[in-house]
């Protein structure tokens, strides 16, 4: 593991050793079984996804007489109506108050924690950290999430939005800290240097030279783990109770055990929880995928 | 390591660092590795959950280890980590390749493959609930006797079921990951391939596939280490059902613990759940011959 901490690399490098490097593969006989289970998986993928956008926009008293598959002549919103008169408009807002409260704090201490491993990596304490945070990659979030709901519990912070951020931030360090680190080594040590020779503090030196030269390692990073926790299901299960208190992917459970036989509801209620994603993912889907593939595909 | 960072020595004072490393350091005690211990702890205890905490030795081990559900649990949790994996492997390699190929349509496929990775477990087994539901899912829309079973109802199905939503959710990944490992693959060994006259399939299983093995035991490792912490996807399709057809060690402890109120045995299972999943690391690490797989399979 040690070795190839030290190997600079970026994160949409796969893991060879050095980079090499395709531009002109040349031209090859077609690759049809390749070109049939890519076909096939398109329709695998897009026919629930379709079914899904079609059917919400369905009205109920017609869904169950309709052919399933051919949208609807009258298209309605009514569903989209009753998903967010069922308070979906909190739930969005909870979600965002716990992404956006767990996802900068996170970024911004693994950046600081990054750049202290980097700079400091004579200094026995700092790779004793950042061995720590090695082993918490191996660490799975559901195994300890008992404890956690005694620590929260005695924190008083049960069934709060704080009880959320708390735990999604110490889960997101791990992975941020090793990619962020990567990249800050990437930093050429002259730079770093200069900066010194000019009589910059670490903490200058921190913000003024290496945020800006990391800045994509920082998108990236912070993209993944804003969508992992907007995602989050088990922790809003298990750390909060009241109706108000629910994120997105949970009030999206409720709601189906409410309305569970309205599928054109049900169905715009998951539109609804994945539309902020969606238009995002339509902006900005490289940065989405290389985000996601951060701390793997290297 | 210490040869790209460690020189020159320095004079100045540097005890800032440790300082910026503090507060990622205290959260992540606080909330990872502090539970961790405590999970240990826990497991020899007895509570409900609510009330107090009383050490009680072995009897929650004792309890989890002679009942039936735990080697029941572990055979599905190793039965959807085996076929999920069986599934996923070849497509995801398969469409790596496909994707990492130049044709313009599959940039254009691309955009739609990759959209389930945007989504969240809950969003996707609600969406599959609903579009399996036997009287008004698709397939009792379409009137397709072999499309409207009992998907979720019977214990082979829902197993099943439960092997699809997750290949549907997670292939893409993987896709994306092989992609990334084929591109990285040197145009040379083709061309020299091809002037040895080898075929498109020769050329596949003598280049691509050696070329991949790095690639192959990163993302296998991801799958396998995954596929322990499947949990909101199958609590909400099946909630571990029929019986305990889908019952695997996540929710056989979430189950426990927050269901049953018992606190002991559903950490016990869960001390169990993070020593199969360091032994799996391990294994696959040892697998892989690589010290290159460790930080790759942390990830997980």
């Amino acid at each position: 593991m040690t070795t190839t901490l030290t190997e600079p690399r970026r994160p949409q490098q796969t893991g060879h050793g050095e980079r090499r490097h395709t531009p002109g593969r040349p031209a090859r006989r077609r690759n049809w079984v390749g070109g049939l289970a890519g076909w096939l998986w398109l329709v695998v993928v897009a026919v629930p996804l379709y079914w899904t956008l079609i059917t919400s926009l369905k009205a109920q008293s017609r869904y169950y007489a309709s052919n399933p598959l051919v949208p609807s002549a009258d298209p309605t919103l009514d569903n989209y109506r009753l998903v967010i008169e069922s308070d979906f408009l909190r739930y969005f807002l909870n979600s965002v108050v716990v992404t956006a409260g767990a996802v900068i704090p996170a970024v911004v201490f693994s950046f600081m924690a990054a750049y202290a491993i980097v700079r400091g990596w004579r200094m026995r304490l700092l790779r004793a950290v950042n061995g720590l945070f090695l082993m918490g990659l191996a660490i799975p979030l559901q195994a300890t999430v008992i404890p956690v709901y005694l620590i929260i519990i005695r924190l008083n912070l049960y069934d709060s939005l704080l009880a959320l951020i708390l735990p999604s931030i110490a889960f997101a360090i791990p992975l941020s800290v090793l990619v962020l680190a990567n990249f800050i080594r990437d930093v050429p040590k002259e730079l770093f240097d200069s900066m010194r020779v000019d009589g910059a503090t670490e903490w200058t030196t921190l913000w003024k030279l290496a945020a800006p030269l990391t800045r994509p390692a920082i998108l990236t990073v912070t993209i993944f783990n804003a969508l992992t926790i907007w995602n989050g299901f088990l922790l809003p299960l298990v750390l909060t109770q009241s109706p108000d208190r629910r994120t997105l992917p949970l009030a999206l459970w409720t709601f189906q055990g409410q309305y569970g036989v309205n599928v054109p509801a049900v169905l715009a209620a998951v539109v609804l929880t994945t539309l902020p994603v969606l238009v995002l993912y339509a902006f900005g889907r490289r940065q989405l995928l290389s985000g996601l593939t951060a701390g793997f595909s290297r | 390591m210490s040869a790209l960072t460690g020189r020159p020595p320095r004079r100045e004072p540097r005890s800032v660092l440790p300082w910026l490393a503090a507060p990622a350091l205290v959260v992540f005690v606080g909330f990872a590795v502090i539970p961790l211990i405590g999970v240990f702890a826990l497991s020899f205890t007895t509570w409900d959950g609510i009330g107090a905490i009383h050490p009680s030795g072995l009897t929650s081990w004792r309890a989890v280890l002679t009942d039936p559900g735990l080697p029941h649990a572990l055979w599905v949790t190793f039965l959807v980590m085996a076929v999920s994996w069986a599934v996923q492997t070849p497509l995801s390699v398969l469409l790596g390749v496909f994707l990492a190929g130049r044709q313009r349509y599959r940039a254009v496929l691309g955009v739609v493959y990759f959209v389930p990775l945007m989504l969240s477990s809950a969003a996707i087994a609600i969406a599959y609930k609903a579009l399996l539901d036997p009287n008004f899912g698709l397939g009792a829309g379409l009137k397709i006797d072999a499309l409207s079973k009992d998907w979720l109802g019977r214990p082979g199905l829902a197993f099943a079921v439960v092997v699809f939503v997750v290949s549907w959710q997670f292939v893409p990944f993987h896709t994306l990951i092989y992609q990334g490992g084929v591109q990285q693959i040197p145009a040379s060994l083709y061309e020299a391939a091809q002037i040895d006259g080898a075929g498109r399939v020769r050329q596949f299983f003598s280049i691509t596939l050696p070329q991949l093995k790095y690639t192959v035991i990163t993302s296998s490792t991801l799958m396998v280490v995954g596929s322990l912490t499947f949990f909101d996807l199958i609590f909400i399709l099946t909630e571990g059902g029929p019986g305990d057809a889908t019952r695997v060690l996540a929710l056989d402890m979430y189950k426990r613990g927050f269901q049953a109120s018992l606190m002991g045995p559903a950490s016990a299972i869960a001390v169990i759940l993070v020593l199969v999943g360091l032994a799996l690391a391990l294994l696959l690490r040892r697998l892989g011959g690589r010290d290159a797989g460790a930080s790759q399979l942390e990830g997980a």
